[in-house]
């Protein structure tokens, strides 16, 4: 196996690892807040 | 963390983190734009000629400047993420602001494709030069588009600082290779002499060159995306737009000066990777090595800048129930619109993966997705004065000549769409198609759900006449 097929599996995998970390991460900060704080934001305001 | 999230969930409202300076808006409008200098621009040679392309090049810039101009007025007063949609959301209305809104959320996620394609090329042709031709591109291109979205998904402040510094290398790029081509000494390495022909096609072929020559600053506008984020919109947005259009009308002219002056018009009119090639001609490894990061890091920085506006329009979109409003989140801890980021991703995957063979599809979308604003941006302007005229309303910047600045960007835009009409009609009508039924699922099903007068929290005056 060369050096760019190992770097093409890296590329999967640290693309399936992030991609996952983000869904994961999503799922717990809808469990840890209410939908009503996530979704308080107002244009025009600090 | 205990405490951070305890802190946070004592707030009563949760906003975008306030932390950008003009630096950030110039790192994001230039790295959304900067790689079309170095890919794309060169196809209006084919319709053209050289000639062809620079007149593109000139009158493009007209445009583009006046888009800058109109975009630093509206925004400076718009503190709100969503740009050229919630410009047209409060000064026209709803279906033009559904409209404008999923223009952008297009034009920006198929431009993030084709730059994820770029990259996913580029280190494909450096594999096969190592001795490893028969690799794919798909490795690449998603991890191009997942990197970055993480990147996003994090927090803008990082996010735009690393496309701040990409960028300003791959400018720095186009002046190393501007300074390699003797450009002071005309004939020792530049040719444009002996490689400037007429016009090949006449003026109907430069008329056909506009649409290509969007390329040299298409993406400009994204710097009103982060009008939320910053912390002087008034300061900001105006200085970073400006001072970013200028640095595109410096690239696009020394990357035209550089190219025609190496390579025959025929063959820019089809080369991949014009200022890779010219870096070929005019020098040794060195230089294109250069150009090759150069070319690398415009492809990524464009690729990030257009991750972060396509969010903020699709998020600006969810939070006022254009789209629906789980959308419209933000992270507590990274306050960035992290659902609109991580829903884009799948998409923008399926755009590059499926239309790897087809960038030229993937760029006229792209395209025409932001001529449509522009168009609708002359109609907002024009408006906007009428009803917050001068001294009604606090500006950051006023842009001069009004209304003529208006009309000069809608007559440039339907010159567009007419050599837009001449090359690719079917895509034109089929865009158009696309559109006309997005307008009209809006229209009966979804603007029912629309927040009607909660979507406008900004104090602003009340318009002359209301």
């Amino acid at each position: 196996m060369d050096l760019w097929t190992l770097i093409s599996y890296a590329a999967w995998a640290v693309s399936i690892a992030l991609f996952v970390w983000m869904v994961i991460d999503s799922f717990s900060v809808s469990k840890e807040f209410s939908e009503d704080f996530l979704m308080s934001s107002r244009e025009g305001e600090e | 963390m205990a405490n951070s999230t305890t802190a946070i969930s004592g707030q009563q409202h949760i906003s975008l983190r306030k932390v950008l300076g003009p630096i950030h808006i110039w790192a994001l409008g230039v790295g959304i734009v900067l790689v079309g200098e170095f890919t794309g621009w060169n196809f209006s040679m084919a319709k053209g000629g050289a000639w062809g392309a620079l007149i593109a090049c000139w009158f493009i810039g007209l445009l583009y400047t006046c888009v800058a101009m109109i975009d630093s007025e509206v925004t400076s007063t718009v503190a709100a993420a969503g740009g050229q949609y919630t410009q047209a959301k409060h000064i026209i209305g709803p279906l033009m602001a559904f409209n404008v809104g999923l223009y952008l959320v297009m034009a920006y996620t198929m431009l993030e494709a084709s730059n994820a394609i770029v990259v996913g090329d580029l280190l494909k042709q450096l594999a096969g030069d190592m001795g490893s031709a028969d690799i794919s591109t798909r490795p690449f291109i998603v991890l191009t588009i997942v990197l970055l979205a993480w990147l996003n998904y994090r927090g803008v402040y990082a996010t735009l600082n690393i496309n701040f510094v990409i960028t300003a290398i791959a400018f720095i790029s186009i002046i190393i290779l501007f300074f390699s081509v003797a450009p002071f000494s005309p004939g020792k390495v530049l040719l444009h002499k002996d490689l400037l022909t007429d016009l090949p096609y006449g003026w109907i072929g430069a008329l056909g060159a506009l649409q290509f020559g969007m390329w040299y600053y298409l993406g400009i506008e994204g710097t009103c995306q982060a009008a939320e984020e910053v912390r002087s919109a008034g300061r900001s947005i105006p200085l970073g737009t400006m001072s970013g259009m200028i640095t595109l009308l410096i690239a696009a002219a020394l990357t035209w000066y550089v190219a025609a002056g190496l390579m025959p018009w025929q063959y820019l009119g089809q080369a991949y990777t014009p200022l890779y090639d010219a870096a070929k001609l005019a020098g040794g490894g060195g230089l294109q090595a250069i150009m090759f990061i150069g070319t690398l890091f415009a492809a990524l920085a464009s690729a990030n800048g257009c991750i972060n506006d396509a969010s903020r329009a699709w998020f600006s979109m969810g939070r006022d129930r254009y789209m629906p409003e789980w959308f419209g989140a933000v992270h507590p801890r990274y306050r960035t619109p992290y659902r609109a980021i991580l829903f884009l991703v799948p998409i923008a995957v399926v755009f590059a993966l499926v239309f790897v063979t087809a960038l030229d599809l993937v760029i006229g979308f792209s395209i025409l997705s932001g001529l449509l604003s522009y168009t609708f941006m002359s109609v907002n302007m024009i408006r906007f004065r009428k009803l917050w005229p001068l001294g009604s309303i606090s500006r950051g910047y006023v842009h001069p000549f009004h209304p003529i600045t208006a009309i000069v960007l809608l007559v440039l835009c339907v010159a567009v769409y007419f050599a837009t009409y001449l090359g690719y009609t079917k895509m034109l009508l089929s865009i158009m198609v696309f559109y006309i039924l997005a307008s009209l699922w809006f229209a009966y099903h979804r603007y029912q759900y629309v927040k009607r007068g909660d979507q406008f929290t900004m104090a602003w005056p009340r318009p002359k006449g209301y």
